[in-house]
């Protein structure tokens, strides 16, 4: 296994996934702690205030991560809209600020509710003590009780750690690198190495954290400075370690985002390293959701990534009216050019569209050839599809186009989707025409001849900032009619197999174009 | 007026929640300048409840606390308390700290500099009889029960308090440590020429070590006399009950003296 050429990408690319990690989950615990421990301290002797912090600490806690991840996007997008009319400069809704807030507010409750305990633990008679001493509150306060909490504290922060650490592995689809991008770009692939090494890597880290915490507490314990030392310098080396490679590395001049599905990873990594080849570095935002990525390149914070005109045509502009493939490449181009300063930098020749499917065999004995004979069938059927499919507007428009009412609806990932399908447990899929896997589980695609589903090629969008950049617009010029659907559906499948990482196949994929275009002359 | 008591109570009661609860009830009191007074009474006579009046941990419901004659509701409750000595009952000492943080504690919050500071702490550590270089880096669970009340005893002496407030310093101590630890307390009072106040429930202990006893049963000061007034009889059938036991084990101590 340590000689799979996939641990050798999964290294290379630590010290990026790794520094984001840190960076992220040190500045959320810093900032939880600098928020919940004082909110502590406060609320010692005021009980209403207690109960209530640590009500509504429990209650974010009680809120999945990646829900809570999630939340903190649009709460931020608000934000940066209202600091733009007011201050005239935007926050990043997108990433690092999302992620630090929503992680922070995990990393407040073991804090709070330790702190708490803590000094409510204190023996009364070593308060009382204090006071008869002639302490003030204050004095009282550091010089005698927070020494004495100080064990149950410290525990509280390591929980907090840890929680952070692991929590944040949920930052990627909102934009945040972290050690999660192996796990969700390994899920997405089939990649399980990248996904067992994204959990062991973030498993070592909190542990990492969570000994060098310890030995800083008996350090204080035991009073040994040394210990004290040891494991400061120990977390501050961590830090520094994590962090040097990101400080050290010129910036990327393009951010090239990427949606979280095999296609995606593959086509960004084409692109980057096209860019690359016309000598332009260009970092990477993977695993963004439809919508995110859209904000996040209307907002400047990626320059460039590959949507499908049918996703725009529906989700952006709110179309449901079937029109021919080039008159929605066409509408689609100068809707982005007009409503956002977003420009169609090319398309790559090939649609990666939803169609319904289902197994050979099963629509031989249905006898179903087409989403129309389907129609009868669907009330004893079970249908799956991904986490967008069953909000899309397409999928409104194929029930009304053909009067679909299926017995139920299943929601899954698209890399058990389809052996899913093949193996019976569901009817049929929402699959994907460029996905090399239909043809791999033997799936039939079903014909569509209401045209109820909008065309999806493939296309190129750059950033308004980037709208008339001539150095990026060159480079990306080559893609364009590069990919038919079939090189798409073998680059997919290859993506999807063992072995291979999306830049693995985006250099098969290089060659492939260049081979094909040299045929060509 | 001859010159002021060292601590005066003035028709003091201290009462909690909405007044139902009377724990003092109309306390008179005078403590001397000089003077060893002890306050004896069963639990919850409100013992502890009148020295913590004295250096403002409570104030009182009604009536006045004067010490050096100035009304204590006048004084700062911090720089009262940091002139005044107190020696814990238990131990309270500070568990986190050594022997020497721990008597130095009440110099530091005066803010007196780290020498002198160190200094006292030496003083005070052969002042009550414990060892520099065995005892001074402890932690107060390294030691012995009576060793801790010495260390307790020099953190109360150590800011040079004219007055010292004791509750129940010895009542965790075996007899023979509880006996020298007494001893060597009186010794110091006298040699220092403090002003202490003790509460005790050990009626022979106040009559041995006391200049003067104050009695007190249910929060009313009953009696309050030097040991010989309480010993003859003073009128009070409780009073009576508590010399009562003193006696009884004198007189039981007599007869098992060998005949010469």
């Amino acid at each position: 296994m340590i000689a799979d050429p996939r641990v050798a990408e999964a290294f290379r690319l630590l010290p990026d996934y790794l520094g984001g990690h840190v960076l992220v989950s040190m500045t959320a615990l810093a900032l939880g702690l600098g928020v919940s421990f004082p909110l502590a301290i406060l609320s010692m002797r005021r009980p209403v205030l207690r109960r209530v912090l640590l009500a509504l600490a429990s209650i974010a806690q009680t809120i999945p991560g990646l829900a809570l991840l999630a939340l903190f996007y649009p709460l931020l997008l608000a934000l940066a809209a209202v600091s733009e009319r007011v201050f005239g400069a935007s926050v990043s809704a997108l990433g690092f600020l999302p992620s630090v807030l929503a992680l922070a507010l995990y990393a407040m409750l073991p804090v709070l509710r330790n702190t708490i305990t803590g000094l409510e633990g204190i023996d009364p008679a070593v308060a009382e003590a204090a006071r008869g001493v002639g302490m003030t509150p204050r004095q009282s306060l550091t010089m005698v009780e927070l020494p004495l909490a100080l064990p149950v504290i410290m525990a509280g922060i390591r929980t907090a750690a840890v929680w952070v650490i692991g929590t944040a592995t949920l930052a990627t689809p909102i934009g945040q690198t972290s050690l999660g991008n192996y796990i969700f770009a390994g899920l997405q692939t089939q990649n399980w190495v990248f996904v067992l090494f994204g959990c062991v890597a973030a498993a070592l880290l909190a542990l990492a954290v969570d000994q060098l915490l310890a030995l800083m507490q008996t350090g204080v314990d035991r009073r040994s400075q040394r210990r004290l030392a040891a494991g400061g310098a120990g977390l501050g080396l961590l830090l520094a370690a994590a962090l040097m490679p990101a400080l050290s590395r010129p910036g990327a001049a393009y951010v090239v985002g990427a949606k979280p599905f095999s296609e995606q990873y593959v086509l960004a990594a084409l692109i980057q390293q096209r860019l690359a080849d016309a000598g332009l570095s260009a970092g990477r935002r993977d695993g963004l959701g439809s919508s995110v990525i859209f904000e996040a390149l209307k907002n400047g914070e990626i320059d460039v990534y590959v949507d499908y005109t049918g996703t725009i045509w529906a989700n952006q502009m709110k179309r449901s009216d079937v029109r021919p493939r080039a008159d929605v490449q066409r509408e689609v181009a100068a809707w982005l050019r007009q409503q956002h300063g977003i420009a169609v930098a090319g398309e790559f020749g090939f649609e990666n569209a939803y169609a319904l499917a289902l197994s050979k065999k099963r629509a031989d004995r249905l006898g179903v050839r087409s989403i129309a004979d389907l129609a009868h069938h669907a009330p004893t059927l079970t249908i799956a599809g991904d986490y967008e499919f069953f909000g899309r507007p397409e999928w409104a428009a194929l029930r009304r186009a053909y009067g679909l009412t299926f017995r139920s609806e299943r929601t899954m990932q698209a890399e058990f989707m389809y052996p899913a399908a093949a193996a019976g447990d569901v009817d049929v899929i929402a699959a994907y025409t460029s996905d090399g896997r239909v043809a791999r589980h033997e799936l039939l695609v079903l014909d569509d001849p209401k045209q109820a589903i909008p065309p999806y090629d493939a296309i190129v969008l750059v950033s308004p900032r980037r709208a008339n950049d001539s150095a990026l617009l060159g480079a990306l010029r080559p893609l364009s009619g590069a990919i038919d659907v079939a090189l798409m559906r073998a680059a997919n499948l290859r993506a999807t197999g063992a072995g291979a990482s999306p830049g693995d196949v985006a250099r098969w994929l290089r060659g492939e174009i260049a081979r094909r275009a040299g045929n060509a002359k | 007026m001859t010159k002021a008591a060292a601590i005066a109570f003035e028709s003091v009661s201290k009462s909690y929640g909405d007044g139902s609860r009377r724990v003092l009830d109309d306390i008179s009191l005078e403590v001397g300048d000089g003077e060893f007074r002890a306050v004896v009474g069963p639990s919850g006579s409100g013992k502890t409840t009148l020295l913590r009046l004295i250096n403002r941990l409570i104030d009182p419901t009604e009536g006045t606390v004067r010490v050096g004659g100035e009304d204590v509701r006048s004084a700062d409750p911090i720089g009262l308390r940091r002139r005044i000595g107190y020696v814990f009952q238990g131990v309270g000492l500070f568990p986190h700290m050594t022997v020497a943080e721990n008597i130095g504690i009440t110099p530091l919050l005066l803010g007196q500099e780290g020498g002198a500071v160190a200094r006292r702490v030496d003083e005070l550590i052969e002042l009550v009889r414990l060892d520099r270089a065995t005892h001074r880096q402890r932690f107060p669970h390294e030691l012995s029960g009576g060793e801790r009340q010495r260390v307790g005893v020099a953190r109360a002496l150590a800011a040079r308090p004219r007055i010292v407030l004791m509750d129940e310093p010895f009542g965790a101590l075996d007899p023979l440590t509880r006996d020298a630890l007494s001893q060597d307390y009186r010794a110091l009072h006298d040699s220092l020429g403090l002003t202490t106040v003790m509460i005790t429930h050990d009626m022979l202990e106040a009559l041995l070590l006391a200049d003067r006893i104050a009695v007190l049963h249910e929060g009313r000061l009953i009696a309050d006399g030097s040991p010989d007034a309480l010993m003859a009889d003073t009128g009070n059938a409780f009073v009576s009950e508590l010399m009562q036991t003193p006696r009884r084990q004198a007189e039981r101590l007599n007869a098992l003296k060998p005949p010469r």
